[in-house]
C-alpha cells in the first residue's frame, strides 16, 4: 500500500494541540460554570454571580481601572509615538528603544522596583488605586507605543503636506488626517493594554497593597476554594474580552483593518 | 506689461551644507502656464515646494502679487498643489477628498442688520455650496458620479483626476503640479497633457508645472524655465528654448543636437568640422565657441554640392523620419530627414546660416584654489596632485631637501602657500582605478561634440567640477579618479608674501 502524505496532514499536530489545550479546557470551564458541587447541572453560580453586589462591584472596579489605565497609556503614548514617527532625527531607533527596553526587563523586577519607589515616597498603602493604575501604565506603555509608532510611521508625509496645502491648520490636520489614519494602531494598542490590565493582578497585589481586587485576582481566589464560581467568572471575563474585541474591530480581516493606512 | 503673480527674488535653499537652489530669480505672469524643466536633482521640485510653502527659502524672497509670502505656512497661501503621487487621503472617499479644502475654508459674507448697516462675517461654506462645488469639479475632470467611491478602487489616471479636482475646487490663484503625469503610461500621459492644457485655458488659473520630460514641457507651456544644478539655465517660450538654446546644456537637454567646438574665423563666419560656415551670430574674431546644429537643420545633397562631404554610417527608421549618422572626417553628425539614404552612401551636407547657433562656451578652463603641501605637491578639489613648483619663480630649482631655490639663490619653504591652479580642458584624463589619479568623483554630465565627449566630473566632498574633453565613452554617474599630468598643472601665487627661511 502506498502511503499518501497530503499537505493537510501537517495541521494534525496543531489540531491535536488545539483540541487538548484550548477546546477541551474551555468545555471544562463551561461545564464547571454550570454545575454545582455534586456535578449536577445548575444555574446557581450564574444567579449568585449576578445577584451578589460585592462581586459585581469588583467587576466594575476592575473595568474602571482597566479603562483609566488604557486612557492614560494612550494619552502618554500618542504624543510620544507621534513625535518619534515624525521627527527627522537620525538616532530615532535609539529613542524608540529607550521606551521599549523596559518591556525586556523582568516583569516582577519592574513591579518590585516601582513598589520600592512608592514605599520610599510614602505612597505605598496610602493611594492603592492610584498606585495600581500607575504601575499598570508604566508596565503597558510600550505595548501602546509600539503599534502606534508603527502605524504613524507608515503615514506618508505628503498627506500632511496635502492637508496643509488645502488650508488645513495643525488642529484640522491632526483630527482629520493623523487620528483617522493612526486608528488601526490606536485600536491594537487599546486591545494590548485593556485586556491585560483587567487580569494582571500581580500589579494590583503588589502596588495596591492587596487592597485592590481586579477580575484576575478574583478568579485566582475562587479557584482556591470554589472551582464552579471561578469558572463562572472566567467565562464572564471571556465574554467581556470577546465583546471588546468586536468593539475594537479585532475580528475584521487583515485587509480591512489595514485599509485605513492603505 | 503683464501682471506678475509670483516672483522669486534671489532665492537660495540649502539643506545642511548642501546648496540645492543657487540664487534663483524668476517671475510668473498671471494666467501663464510655466514649466520648470530639468534633470532630477536640478532643484525644480524644491523651487515648487518653496512656492507651496512646504520648504522655506534659506535666503531671498518669494513675492505673491508683490507681497512677501516667504515665511507663510502652506495653509495660509492661496496656492494648491497636485502631488507627484497624488497624496489622496486613503480614509476618505472621493467626495470627502475633494471637499477637504472647502471645509477648511472660510468666506466673508456681507449681511445687513436691522438698521441697514452692512457687516461682514467669516463663515464656513454651507453643505449645499460644498456639494455644488465638488460636483462641478468632478464634472470638470470627467468623474461625475464618483463621489462615494473609495480612493483605492480608482485607477492611476482616475486618482490623478481626483488630485486635480481636489486642488482646483479651491479656486487657487496658482496651481502647482509636481510631475503629475510621471506615474501614468504613455498613452494616458498624452491624453492628460491635452486635458491639462485645455483646463488651463478654461480656468484661467496660473499653472506652475514641474517635469523632467522635455517634450511635455514644450507641448504644454507658455514659458519654459530650464534648470540644472540649482541654477536657471534659460527662460523662454518653447520655440525660443528649442531654437535658441542659451548654452550647450540646454541644447543637449532639449531635443537632439549636434554640438561642436568651433572658432570664429571672420565676420559672421565660424569654423567647425574642419570647414568655415556663414552664420548669423556675431562674436569676436578667433574666439572659441560652442556650435549647435539641430539634426533636422542639416540638409543632404550631392557630394560635390555640399560644404561637408561624408559617408553614411548608420540609418535608423524613426516613424516619420530617418535618423542618419554621417561620418565627416573625424566628426560624426546626426541628421533627421524624411529622405532615405543607405549605409555607405557618400553624401554632401549643407547647413543654412540661420540654423547654426553659436554660444559662448561655459567652460574654457578649470580653475581651483590650491595649497602647496609639505611634499611639494598641490592639494585641491579633495585631492593631491604632483606639480612643478619651479614655475612659481622664474629660473628657480628644487634642492635635495625639497626647498625651492630662486634664481637669486634664496631658499624658500612653500608649505601652506595658497596658489591658483589652472588646468586646461584637454589636459585631464580619468580612470576606473580610484588610486590612479589625484582625486575622485562622479561623472555628472556627458555631452557629445561630434568627435569627442565633454565630461564633467564632480568631487564628492567639496563638489569641485573638472571639465574636460575625452575620446572615450563613459557613463553618467561612473565613479572615476582624475589624472592630471604634472606638467599640465599651471600654478600662480595668490599672494606675494611667502614664507622665508
Amino acid at each position: 500500500m502506498k502511503l499518501r502524505f497530503s499537505r493537510k496532514a501537517l495541521c494534525i499536530p496543531y489540531a491535536v494541540f488545539l483540541l487538548f489545550f484550548v477546546i477541551v479546557p474551555m468545555l471544562v470551564i463551561v461545564f464547571y460554570a454550570f454545575t454545582d458541587r455534586n456535578n449536577h447541572i445548575s444555574f446557581q453560580n450564574f444567579i449568585q454571580f449576578f445577584s451578589d453586589p460585592t462581586k459585581l462591584s469588583t467587576i466594575v472596579y476592575s473595568l474602571v481601572i482597566a479603562l483609566i489605565t488604557t486612557a492614560v497609556t494612550l494619552l502618554i503614548a500618542y504624543p510620544v509615538s507621534y513625535i518619534l514617527a515624525r521627527s527627522k532625527i537620525k538616532k530615532k531607533t535609539v529613542l524608540l528603544l529607550l521606551f521599549i527596553t523596559p518591556m525586556w526587563i523582568n516583569f516582577v523586577l519592574r513591579v518590585n522596583a516601582i513598589r520600592e519607589l512608592l514605599n520610599w515616597i510614602g505612597l505605598l498603602g496610602e493611594a492603592n488605586y492610584f498606585n495600581t493604575v500607575l504601575g499598570m501604565v508604566y508596565d503597558f506603555l510600550p505595548f501602546m507605543i509600539l503599534p502606534l509608532y508603527t502605524t504613524m510611521q507608515k503615514i506618508d508625509n505628503s498627506l500632511y503636506e496635502a492637508s496643509a496645502d488645502l488650508g488645513g491648520n495643525a488642529v484640522t490636520t491632526f483630527f482629520r488626517i493623523t487620528v483617522p489614519l493612526s486608528m488601526p494602531g490606536i485600536l491594537s494598542g487599546i486591545t494590548m493594554v485593556f485586556l491585560p490590565s483587567m487580569t494582571n493582578y500581580v500589579v494590583s497585589d503588589m502596588l495596591g497593597n492587596s487592597k485592590v481586587t481586579i477580575i484576575g485576582k478574583f478568579i485566582e481566589t475562587y479557584f482556591g476554594s470554589d472551582w464552579h464560581m471561578g469558572s463562572m467568572i472566567a467565562l464572564f471575563l471571556l465574554i467581556i474580552v470577546f465583546v471588546s474585541t468586536i468593539f475594537t474591530g479585532g475580528f475584521k480581516s487583515e485587509e480591512n483593518a489595514r485599509g485605513a493606512n492603505l | 506689461m503683464a501682471e506678475r503673480i509670483i516672483e522669486l527674488v534671489d532665492v537660495t535653499k540649502s539643506y545642511e551644507d548642501n546648496l540645492v537652489i543657487d540664487h534663483i530669480n524668476l517671475y510668473v505672469n498671471k494666467g501663464e502656464f510655466i514649466t520648470l524643466l530639468g534633470p532630477s536633482g536640478c532643484g525644480k521640485t524644491t523651487t515648487l515646494r518653496m512656492i507651496a510653502g512646504f520648504d522655506l527659502p534659506t535666503s531671498g524672497k518669494i513675492l505673491l502679487s508683490g507681497k512677501d509670502i516667504s515665511q507663510l505656512p502652506p495653509n495660509k497661501r492661496p496656492v494648491n498643489t497636485v502631488f507627484q503621487r497624488y497624496a489622496l487621503f486613503p480614509h476618505l472617499n472621493i467626495f470627502e477628498n475633494i471637499a477637504f479644502g472647502l471645509k477648511c475654508k472660510k468666506v466673508l459674507n456681507t449681511y445687513r442688520n436691522k438698521d441697514g448697516e452692512e457687516y461682514t462675517k467669516a463663515e464656513k461654506l454651507s453643505k449645499k455650496e460644498i456639494r455644488e462645488k465638488v460636483e462641478r469639479a468632478l464634472t470638470l475632470v470627467d468623474l461625475e458620479g464618483f463621489e462615494k467611491r473609495s480612493v483605492s478602487t480608482l485607477s492611476g489616471g482616475q486618482q490623478q483626476r481626483v488630485a486635480i479636482a481636489r486642488a482646483i475646487v479651491n479656486e487657487p490663484e496658482i496651481l502647482l503640479l509636481d510631475e503629475p503625469l510621471g506615474a501614468l503610461d504613455l498613452k494616458m500621459r498624452k491624453e492628460m497633457q491635452i486635458e491639462l492644457k485645455a483646463m488651463h485655458k478654461r480656468l484661467g488659473i496660473t499653472f506652475i508645472y514641474v517635469t523632467h520630460d522635455q517634450e511635455e514641457a514644450l507641448t504644454m507651456s507658455d514659458t519654459v524655465v530650464v534648470m540644472a544644478d540649482g541654477v536657471v539655465q534659460q527662460i523662454g517660450t518653447p520655440t525660443d528654448i528649442y531654437n535658441e538654446p542659451a548654452n550647450t546644456f540646454v541644447a543637449d537637454f532639449i531635443g537632439e543636437s549636434n554640438i561642436f567646438n568651433g572658432t570664429v574665423v571672420g565676420e559672421r563666419k565660424v569654423k567647425f568640422c574642419g570647414k568655415a560656415f556663414d552664420c548669423v551670430d556675431d562674436f569676436e574674431r578667433n574666439e572659441p565657441v560652442d556650435v549647435v546644429v539641430r539634426p533636422e537643420d542639416i540638409k543632404m545633397c550631392a557630394p560635390e554640392d555640399g560644404i561637408l562631404k561624408g559617408k553614411v554610417v548608420s540609418v535608423v527608421f524613426k516613424g516619420i523620419h530617418y535618423e542618419i549618422t554621417v561620418q565627416v572626417g573625424k566628426y560624426e553628425l546626426v541628421i533627421n530627414s524624411t529622405e532615405k539614404r543607405c549605409e555607405g552612401d557618400v553624401i554632401g551636407l549643407n547647413i543654412g546660416a540661420e540654423e547654426i547657433h553659436l554660444m559662448k562656451p561655459k567652460y574654457t578652463t578649470n580653475i581651483f584654489d590650491g595649497v602647496i603641501t609639505k611634499r611639494n605637491t598641490v592639494a585641491f578639489a579633495d585631492g593631491e596632485f604632483e606639480c612643478d613648483l619651479t614655475q612659481l619663480y622664474p629660473n628657480s630649482r628644487l634642492d635635495e631637501e625639497g626647498y625651492l631655490v630662486t634664481a637669486a639663490g634664496e631658499k624658500l619653504d612653500l608649505t601652506d602657500t595658497e596658489v591658483k591652479v589652472e588646468v586646461g580642458l584637454n589636459d585631464i584624463e580619468i580612470s576606473d582605478y580610484a588610486e590612479a589619479g589625484g582625486t575622485t568623483g562622479h561623472i555628472i554630465s556627458i555631452i557629445y561634440k561630434g568627435d569627442h565627449y565633454r565630461l564633467i566630473v564632480r568631487t564628492e566632498e567639496s563638489e569641485e567640477d573638472f571639465v574636460f574633453a575625452t575620446a572615450d565613452l563613459w557613463n553618467e554617474n561612473d565613479f572615476v579618479s582624475v589624472i592630471i599630468p604634472k606638467e599640465k598643472i599651471k600654478l600662480t601665487l595668490k599672494n606675494t608674501e611667502e614664507k622665508k627661511r
